[in-house]
This record gives C-alpha cells, sequence and structure tokens, in this order.
C-alpha cells in the first residue's frame, strides 16, 4: 500500500479506471494516513469523514456507469479552508469562522466533485490567507514535512505540507501574492497559479479579489495540469472568470523546450539566498543544455513590487472583511449591548493580529485624504509595472525566477517583524498583481536538507507556455525525494 | 516631528475598521503600520504622472446576467450560521 | 426691515427599477414575500459569494438618462460604499462614485405656467439595503434581507430648486418619465421613490451657498412639503439668532410633522470608496445607445400635443388622459378600434377614473382587452343598450375583462331592435288606450309620453327610446 501514496495523482486515476485500484481503498488509505500522520504535520483542520463513505459508493457507482471518465475519477483532494465546502467547517482558520458551515459549495469544489474526485478534508492556513507561513492560523501551527522545526511557507501551508506528506494526493490552494507556490517551495512539491479568471472565485473566501486566485497543489507538474484544466473555465456566477479558451488534457504539458525563450530578471535572482540562487542557475543550465534560450535581463520597477502589492490587497481586505461582524455568521462578541459595540468587540475577538493589521493598514489607505496618495497611486504603479511585464513577454516565452528569496525559515521566528515578512514576498507578487499564471517546481534541496522551489511565469492566459516548460524541466531533473520527516510513515 | 499615526488617526482608522484594539496591541500596530507606511512610500519615487491607474487585469467587460428569476426559498440557508435570529430574522442589538 | 431669505434645494432621488430580480443575484424583488425568502449567498453577504450584474438594470438606467438629456459615461464602473450597518449585509454598499452611468442633465419643469430646468448632477446605480424592524419584546432589531440587492437608481440634482412647489413638480415629472419608460412605478408610500431633501438657505441675493442639510424618510409629496417649510424656518431662525446651522442629516418624522438630527459618533461619514473589484466595467457602445434612443417612448407633452391634433380632444382631456403611459395606449387602442375617440375619452376620464379613484387604483392598473371597451362604445352608439345599462357593463370590463356582447346577451340588458316586436307593442298599446289616443289627437301632445312610457314597459325597456317615438308616430 505504501507505494499507492507515492504514486501521482494521474497514475491512481488511470488505476482506478483499469481496476487495479479500488476507489474505497484508495480513499481509505488517505484517510487513514491522515490520522496517523497529520498529528505531526498538523495541515489538517476538519476531516470528510461522516460523509466519505456515501461518496466512495456515489463515486463508484459513477464511474462504473460512465459519469466519471476523466483522468482524476477516484482520486481523492484536499482543499484549503477558505473554500466554500458545503456541511463541512469553512474557518478561514480564524475565530471568527470557528463554527461557519456554508450551505453552498464553491465553483471550484463542484467542479472536482462533477469529475468523481473524492474530498478529504479542509486544510490549515494563514488566516485569511493573511501570512506567508501558516502560523497566523488561529487553530494550529503545521509544520513542514522536510523539517518539524520550519514552516512549511503560507498561505496555503496546510494544502503544500498535506502533498508533501503524502496526506493528499493533490490538494487546493489560494494565491494572492504567492500563497500557493511559495510553500509549494518550501515543501517541495509543485503549486500552480492560474492567470486571473481562469478559476472562479465563487466560493472562496476574498481576501483580496482583484489579487486571489484558486489553484493546484501536486507532486507533479502533470498533476497539477490535470487539476487545472478541471477546475478552469468560465463560471457565470464570477464576474471576473474569462472566456479565454484553454487547451485540453495532455496538450498542456507536452512539446518541451526546444526553441523556448526565457528570461531571468536579475533584479530578482539577485540579493536572496546563495543556495537559492545556485537551485535557479542549475535549474536554468539543463533547461538551456536541452533547447531552451535562456539569458538573464533587467526587469524594471521591482522595487515598488512589495509597496503597490501591500496597499491594494490590504485594501481589498478591509472591505472584503467588513462582512464579518456577528450578525449573520461568524463569531459574535457574548460582551456587547450596544450594535458598533458588537462590531467592535466581535471582530477584536474574532480576527488575529495579522489580520487586524491589514484591515487597519487597508482602511487607512482608503481613507479621506489617504485615498490618492497610497490607494490611486498603487494602482498607477500597477499599471507601470504592468508594463513592464508585457516588454518582457514580448522578448520571451517565460520568465525564470526564486519562489521565495530563501528555503522554509524556522518556526516562531518570521511573525516578529511584519516588514520583513513582507518583503519576503518579492519573488511571487508582481504575478498577482499583473494577472500572470506560473508554477513552482522543486528544482534543488538546500544544505539544511529544505527544498528549493523555482517559479515558471507565463503571459496571461499561457498556462500551457509555463506547463510544458516545467514539466520538460522535471523530466530532465528526474523524481525530487520524499520529504524526509515523513519517510518511513 | 509628531507621530505619523497619531492617536485621532488611530482612533478613526479603528472607528472605520470597527475593532477596538486593547492598549498594549494599539501601540504595537501603530509602530509596525508606520513602518510598513514608511516603506510603502517608495512608491512617491516613482513618476505616475503619465500612468491610468490598473484596476481591472481582466479584459473582459459587460458581464451581464439576464433578468430571470433563478433563485427560490433561501431563507434556511441564510439562517443556518446566524449567532441570533428570530422568525426567520437575524437578532442585533436595536438600531434605533 | 427683517432679512429676506431664499430656499435653494437639492434632491437625492431612489427609484427602485422594476426588474423581476435583484442587481446582482437571481432572486426575486416582489414584495411581501416572508422575511430572509427571497435571498441567496449574495444578498446575505455571505462569504466567497459573488455579484453579477442584472443587464436589464443598465438599460433602464440609460432609459432614463437619456430621458434626463445626460451625457453618458460609456465607460462606467461600480465603486463600493463601506459603512457598517446591519442592513447592508456586506457592510458596504456596491453604488457608483467615480464614473456612474449618467451626468450633467437636465429636466424641465413647469410650476404655474413657469418653465425651468432643473440640472442634474449625475445619476447611477447602486444595490438597495435590507429592512430593519424593532422588536419590543426583545428590545432587539430584526434583520430582513428580501430588498437587500433591490436595484435602485439614485439621481442626484443640482440645488436648483427654490420652492416646494418646484420640488413637487420635479418630482411628479421625474415620476412620469420613469412610468413612460417603463423603469420604475416610483410609489413614493411603497418606498419604490424616495427622495432626500438637500436644503440651505441664504439672504436674498446672496450668491454662496449656506450651509446645507439633508433631510430622509419622506415617503408623501405632503411630508416633502411639510419637511421643506419646517426646515426653512428653522435654518432662518438659527440665522436670525446669529447661531450655525450644522450640516448633518435630519430624519423626518411622519406623526410629529417634523424633523430631528440623527447624528452618531459611530457614523464614521468617511465611506472609503474604491473600484469594486468583483465587478468588471460596463462599456456602452453608440450602437447600444442609438438602439436604446430608438426604444424610448413619446413623452407626455408631445403626446398630449399629437392627441389634441390628431383625435380633436381638448388640451385638458389630452393632459389627462397622457399623465400615464398606459392609459394614454389604452386611449389609443380603444379609439382607433372604435372610431369615436371622443366617446372613448369620456368613458376613461369619467366613468374610469371614477372607479379607479374609489377602488384607490392607478391607471397603471388597468388591464382589459381594447375590444371589449371599444364595442361597448359601438353598442351605445348604435343604440343597442342604454346609458345606464352601458355604466354597469363598463364597471364589468374594468373588472373583469368581460366581453359586453356575450355580458348584455346574458343579462338581458340588449335593446331589442326587432321592429315585429315593437309594432305589435305599439299596437296594443294604441288599442289599450283609445282615450288617451283621442286625447293626442284632440291636440294634448303631452299625452304621447304616456304612451311612449306604456310601449318601453311592455319592452322591459329593452327598447331604443329613439325607435319608439318613430313607431309611435307612425302608427297614431
Amino acid at each position: 500500500m505504501e507505494q499507492l501514496f507515492h504514486m501521482s495523482a494521474l497514475e491512481l486515476g488511470r488505476k482506478i479506471r483499469t481496476g487495479e485500484l479500488l476507489v474505497r481503498d484508495v480513499a481509505l488509505s488517505y484517510m487513514e494516513r491522515i490520522k496517523e500522520i497529520d498529528p505531526m504535520i498538523h495541515a489538517f483542520l476538519a476531516l470528510n469523514e461522516g460523509r466519505l463513505e456515501e461518496r466512495i459508493t456515489e463515486v463508484e457507482a459513477g464511474i462504473r456507469e460512465g459519469r466519471y471518465t476523466g483522468p482524476l475519477a477516484g482520486v481523492p483532494v484536499a482543499v484549503k479552508d477558505n473554500i466554500c465546502t458545503k456541511g463541512l467547517f469553512t474557518t478561514c482558520a480564524s475565530k471568527m469562522l470557528e463554527d461557519f458551515i456554508p450551505a453552498y459549495d464553491a465553483e471550484a469544489v463542484k467542479r472536482m466533485e462533477a469529475e468523481g474526485m473524492i474530498l478529504l478534508g479542509k486544510t490549515n492556513m494563514d488566516e485569511f490567507a493573511m501570512g506567508s507561513t501558516t502560523e497566523t492560523s488561529y487553530f494550529q501551527i503545521t509544520v513542514n514535512p522536510w523539517n518539524k522545526e520550519h514552516v512549511p511557507g503560507g498561505s496555503s501551508g496546510g494544502s503544500c505540507a498535506a502533498v508533501a506528506a503524502r496526506e493528499a494526493p493533490l490538494a487546493l490552494g489560494s494565491d494572492t501574492g504567492g500563497s500557493i507556490r511559495q510553500p509549494s517551495s518550501y515543501c517541495g512539491v509543485c503549486g500552480l497559479k492560474p492567470t486571473y479568471g481562469r478559476v472562479s472565485r465563487y466560493g472562496l473566501i476574498a481576501f483580496a479579489s482583484s489579487l486571489d486566485q484558486i489553484g493546484p497543489v501536486g507532486k507533479t507538474v502533470g498533476d497539477c495540469a490535470a487539476l487545472f484544466e478541471i477546475i478552469a473555465g468560465n463560471d457565470a456566477k464570477d464576474s471576473t472568470s474569462s472566456n479565454h479558451p484553454l487547451e485540453n488534457g495532455e496538450d498542456l504539458v507536452s512539446g518541451g523546450l526546444q526553441g523556448m525563450r526565457i528570461g531571468i530578471p536579475e533584479e530578482l535572482a539577485d540579493g536572496i539566498d546563495a543556495e537559492v540562487k545556485k537551485g535557479i542557475l542549475g535549474a536554468a543550465q539543463v533547461m538551456k543544455e536541452n533547447g531552451a534560450q535562456v539569458e538573464t535581463f533587467s526587469l524594471g520597477l521591482t522595487d515598488y513590487l512589495i509597496p503597490a502589492y501591500y496597499i491594494i490587497a490590504c485594501a481589498e481586505a478591509s472591505s472584503n472583511l467588513e462582512r464579518f461582524d456577528g450578525v449573520k455568521y461568524g463569531h459574535r462578541s457574548k460582551t456587547a449591548a450596544e450594535l458598533h459595540e458588537m462590531y467592535r468587540k466581535s471582530r477584536q475577538e474574532g480576527f488575529g493580529a495579522e489580520v487586524k493589521r491589514r484591515i487597519l493598514l487597508g482602511s487607512f489607505v482608503l481613507s479621506s485624504g489617504y485615498y490618492d496618495a497610497y490607494y490611486l497611486k498603487a494602482l498607477k504603479a500597477k499599471a507601470l509595472i504592468k508594463q513592464e511585464f508585457d516588454k518582457a513577454f514580448e522578448q520571451y516565452d517565460c520568465i525564470l525566477a526564486p519562489a521565495a528569496p530563501s528555503t522554509a525559515p524556522r518556526v516562531g521566528v518570521s511573525l516578529s517583524d511584519p516588514l520583513k515578512m513582507y518583503l519576503s514576498d518579492i519573488d511571487t507578487v508582481a504575478v498577482n498583481l499583473c494577472g500572470l499564471p506560473a508554477i513552482s517546481v522543486p528544482c534543488g534541496i538546500d544544505s539544511k536538507g529544505l527544498p528549493i522551489g523555482m517559479q515558471v511565469i507565463g503571459n496571461c492566459f499561457q498556462e500551457k507556455k509555463i506547463l510544458k516548460a516545467a514539466a520538460a524541466y522535471e523530466a530532465l531533473r528526474g523524481a525530487f525525494p520524499v520529504a524526509w520527516d515523513t519517510v518511513g510513515f | 516631528m509628531g507621530r505619523r499615526i497619531d492617536d485621532a488617526t488611530m482612533d478613526n482608522v479603528e472607528l472605520l475598521a470597527k475593532l477596538t484594539l486593547e492598549p498594549e496591541e494599539r501601540e504595537k500596530v501603530r509602530g509596525e503600520m508606520e513602518q510598513i507606511l514608511d516603506y510603502v512610500e517608495k512608491l512617491n519615487e516613482l513618476d505616475t504622472e503619465e500612468a491610468v491607474p490598473l484596476v481591472h487585469i481582466l479584459q473582459e467587460i459587460n458581464v451581464f446576467r439576464e433578468d430571470v428569476v433563478t433563485n427560490g426559498d433561501g431563507l434556511a440557508d441564510a439562517m443556518s450560521n446566524a449567532p441570533r435570529s428570530k422568525d426567520g430574522q437575524y437578532m442585533v442589538p436595536r438600531t434605533f | 426691515m427683517a432679512k429676506q431669505y431664499e430656499t435653494v434645494i437639492g434632491l437625492e432621488v431612489h427609484v427602485e427599477l422594476a426588474t423581476a430580480t435583484k442587481i446582482f443575484c437571481g432572486c426575486s424583488t416582489k414584495f411581501g414575500g416572508r422575511p430572509n425568502t427571497h435571498t441567496c449567498p449574495v444578498c446575505t453577504g455571505m462569504p466567497g459569494s459573488l455579484p453579477v450584474l442584472n443587464k436589464k438594470v443598465v438599460e433602464h438606467a440609460l432609459k432614463l438618462g437619456l430621458a434626463l438629456n445626460c451625457e453618458i459615461n460609456q465607460y462606467c464602473q461600480f465603486d463600493r460604499k463601506n459603512y457598517f450597518y446591519p442592513d447592508n449585509p456586506q457592510n458596504y454598499q456596491i453604488s457608483q462614485l467615480y464614473l456612474p452611468i449618467c451626468h450633467d442633465g437636465y429636466l424641465e419643469i413647469s410650476v404655474s405656467g413657469e418653465k425651468k430646468n432643473v440640472r442634474i448632477h449625475e445619476m447611477h446605480m447602486e444595490e438597495d439595503a435590507g429592512k430593519l424592524v424593532h422588536d419590543e419584546w426583545e428590545d432587539c432589531s430584526l434583520v430582513d434581507y428580501n430588498r437587500s440587492g433591490v436595484p435602485l437608481l439614485e439621481i442626484v440634482s443640482e440645488p436648483d430648486m427654490r420652492t416646494a412647489d418646484e420640488v413637487i413638480a420635479y418630482l411628479e415629472k421625474l415620476r412620469m418619465l420613469c412610468r413612460y419608460l417603463g423603469v420604475s412605478d416610483c410609489k413614493l408610500q411603497e418606498g419604490s421613490m424616495r427622495a432626500d431633501v438637500n436644503l440651505s438657505v441664504r439672504e436674498v441675493g446672496s450668491q454662496k451657498l449656506g450651509t446645507r442639510t439633508e433631510m430622509k424618510n419622506l415617503n408623501s409629496f405632503k411630508a416633502i412639503t411639510h419637511a421643506i417649510e419646517g426646515e426653512r424656518e428653522r435654518q432662518i431662525e438659527l440665522l436670525t439668532e446669529h447661531r450655525e446651522v450644522v450640516q448633518e442629516t435630519r430624519r423626518w418624522d411622519d406623526n410629529k410633522e417634523s424633523s430631528y438630527g440623527m447624528r452618531s459618533k459611530e457614523d464614521a461619514k468617511d465611506y472609503r470608496y474604491f473600484p469594486d473589484p468583483d465587478l468588471q466595467p460596463v462599456v456602452i457602445s453608440d450602437d447600444w445607445l442609438k438602439e436604446l434612443r430608438g426604444l424610448q417612448p413619446e413623452f407626455q407633452e408631445e403626446r398630449e400635443k399629437r392627441f389634441q391634433k390628431d383625435y380633436g380632444l381638448s388640451e385638458y382631456d389630452a393632459g389627462i388622459l397622457t399623465q400615464s403611459r398606459h392609459l394614454a395606449d389604452i386611449f389609443e387602442d380603444v379609439a382607433g378600434l372604435s372610431g369615436y375617440p371622443k366617446k372613448t375619452a369620456n368613458w376613461l376620464m369619467g366613468e374610469g377614473l371614477r372607479i379607479l379613484k374609489e377602488k384607490g387604483m392607478e391607471p397603471e392598473e388597468l388591464s382589459f382587452t381594447p375590444e371589449h371597451l371599444s364595442d361597448l362604445i359601438l353598442a351605445v352608439e348604435h343604440g343597442e343598450i342604454n346609458h345606464g345599462n352601458a355604466r354597469l357593463v363598463f364597471e364589468q370590463i374594468l373588472e373583469a375583462d368581460v366581453d359586453p356582447v356575450a355580458y348584455m346577451e346574458e343579462h338581458g340588458m340588449k335593446v331589442i331592435t326587432d321592429d315585429g316586436a315593437l309594432l305589435t307593442a305599439v299596437n296594443e298599446v294604441l288599442a289599450e288606450n283609445p282615450n288617451v289616443v283621442e286625447e293626442f289627437h284632440s291636440g294634448k301632445e303631452k299625452v304621447f309620453g304616456f304612451l311612449v312610457g306604456q310601449v318601453m314597459k311592455k319592452m322591459k325597456g329593452k327598447a331604443d327610446p329613439g325607435k319608439v317615438n318613430e313607431a309611435l308616430r307612425g302608427r297614431i
């Protein structure tokens, strides 16, 4: 059975279709493994045990009767806890939503269910996806399966740790400023942030609406592409979902590196951890030797990425999180008698420090007298940054960059200096500001034994280009090791 | 030089955000906010004279819904997570 | 000598649009459902829900904008207005500030024959809030989101009005436009038209605007008139006493017939408007505008003139009939079918409006087949029914859309035109009353009426008096 946990999701799907593996065995084995290993990793916040039997039966019948014929039919999946699951706790890892059970499924969840995938449970995250370590979760700290002294990254730390620890073959994360790519790199797994508008945000509890995007986390590029294909596509319930056509299946990852023009922005590759830089340049070398044209180039305005990103993200967050007021759902203070006191106390008690700081910052930059100087200025900077990327994509098919300036930091060090933590998002936020697709792929292991991740970034709606470059590199790289701290489990 | 975020500003931001921070927490957050605002003011170096604020990354326009009723009775779902309710309505401290 | 003051008034009018569904979700806008039954994740502000714009709302906004002679922002978008209040499930209202759909228009009003343009500053689309009711028993408020997300247009005028009469004229004109366009039914009592009055006073001759207050919760023309008069007096009194007018929002209390300030230290008044990232921009092409221009109806003034010219109606009649587009449409249909425009006008304005008034109905609520009224008018003209019975049938048409021909048959109201039956009756009456016939011949013309009455009696009233006369004259 151990083999099962190391198979790719596509392989699991194939074996289920041919009858070599039973849907029931796969689902129950994963559930057992979660119970065995998660007390050590703390990746999950809730398990879908109550309805698992029923769902297994449904999927078995669906496959038998030819309703579920896709490549991931019968494959289990974990879902980040800011994505609504009907009847199953969806807490955003916040005290505010500790008891919240949505009455509806997010569109991405619906689409996975319609393909016969099986929901295992909900994964831990930074509270309301605000953070880079999964330490701002109200409930628990997820640890890195490669070294339990280190964080898994964030905010989709639970999803990435779960895949790395083989607690789930696939997972959904969300990415607002790197929240899929950075923890994927810290955990040695693949994570795709799709083009803004590719995947419906309906049912994704919003952090920053213009930046948020749901994406897949998997062991391989192929797995990510397969899940991406399932969840992508226009949704009439999300006005910001695109109609842009998508290549299907195998086409997404095939083609190789031949003739591909790849640029490495000096500004993102410099001033980072030497081992990470070595890892990225090593990967670049491999790609170069296999037919790609790789060169470094100067990407302008990188000094302004973090300021523009945090102003916009905090501004939107301050508005998006206003709905958490203790009236319709969520935490309501027991001690407040008057209306506004109830609002203030419920929010004061329900939100953690990081969330409050961002709400306050966002309220400030939108407030009268500051709007033009901060928020509007940031939108203008965003326009100029977008132009820089447009220029870069005239030269290159893909941009290669680190997914983070370092490997996973130790638990307990990042939160004490918020600005420093924000600055560590330098490699990932541009992608969200410009709506670009990007995938994080493991490309090495540092001397501390922690994975290094590289990021392949494409122009809008060019997922195919980055997926095929990443898949080609992955094939050349060979199988990536299993997270050390989970070996033997 | 006065503090960037004086007491009145902090009061106002808390009012807007509907938060009442504990005194200690408030001082800590104030310091962090000042530090972050100092940093993001890097943007002032950037000449944005010619730039048009970019709100929507997506090109899509006129995303419409037809005027057709698609939803039925939403009462049970609306109330299923309500901290306090009465007669199918959310209960809040008196508003007037 | 006491100073002379001038009142300066601008209006913010909210009009609830006549759409089947809410502005951002597929929930019904119908009135009267049990609390929170017309709701979904979107209009109850559930986490993860997203808005999708109802196309009809944009069309309605454009139609009214064109009718108000506005410039159209062909690129417009929605903004979030952030404030905490329980009637607002997201604690932000989706509205428009930076690029409203329409701006810089005007509405021509007329007060006692004097015409005047009131400039429109801007008009925007937004969502309505839910309803709060106070629960005395629990000493709390209860929230119902059935109205949350119902589409509104807010029409903001410039401070161009000076009297309550002008304000009423403006509102009546706006209401008529909306109704002609089918954009809203604009009922003040039901809240589908709401007017907030911004009022300041200044010394006559001064160009500077005084400090204004905003009055809310005005749900009748009477309330608006009284509120304006009261607020004018209050402000003048303050100024006379050298006290300051405070810029504030005041709530009208219909029972007390006065307004009071509604300040709270928790009212931030800093709405932190910013473009809503959940909604893509609305781009209005020239073609779309052209198409909508082509669909604009003939408005009241034009139609009033045409009715006088084409149907020979008086200015008064044409004016009344065109107050409602629906009534005017009915008139045109029936007049065309029957060929008796003046009679049609008489029926609709006399009996028709009387019945509506009795039943407390609006002309918009009339719904009957135009052929039915036309048939009735023709029956009257052809002497097939007498006036008394025709009125009864008319009432039935308005109430139940009955077919007058069938109804007359069924209820024996049809005038008998069969000459045989009439002649028999005449012969019988003449034979039965030889003395009276004698008196007639000796010159007592008066007794003729008696004989007519006798014939009518025999015919059970179902004879055309003209024909009875004619037959009697011929036989006597």
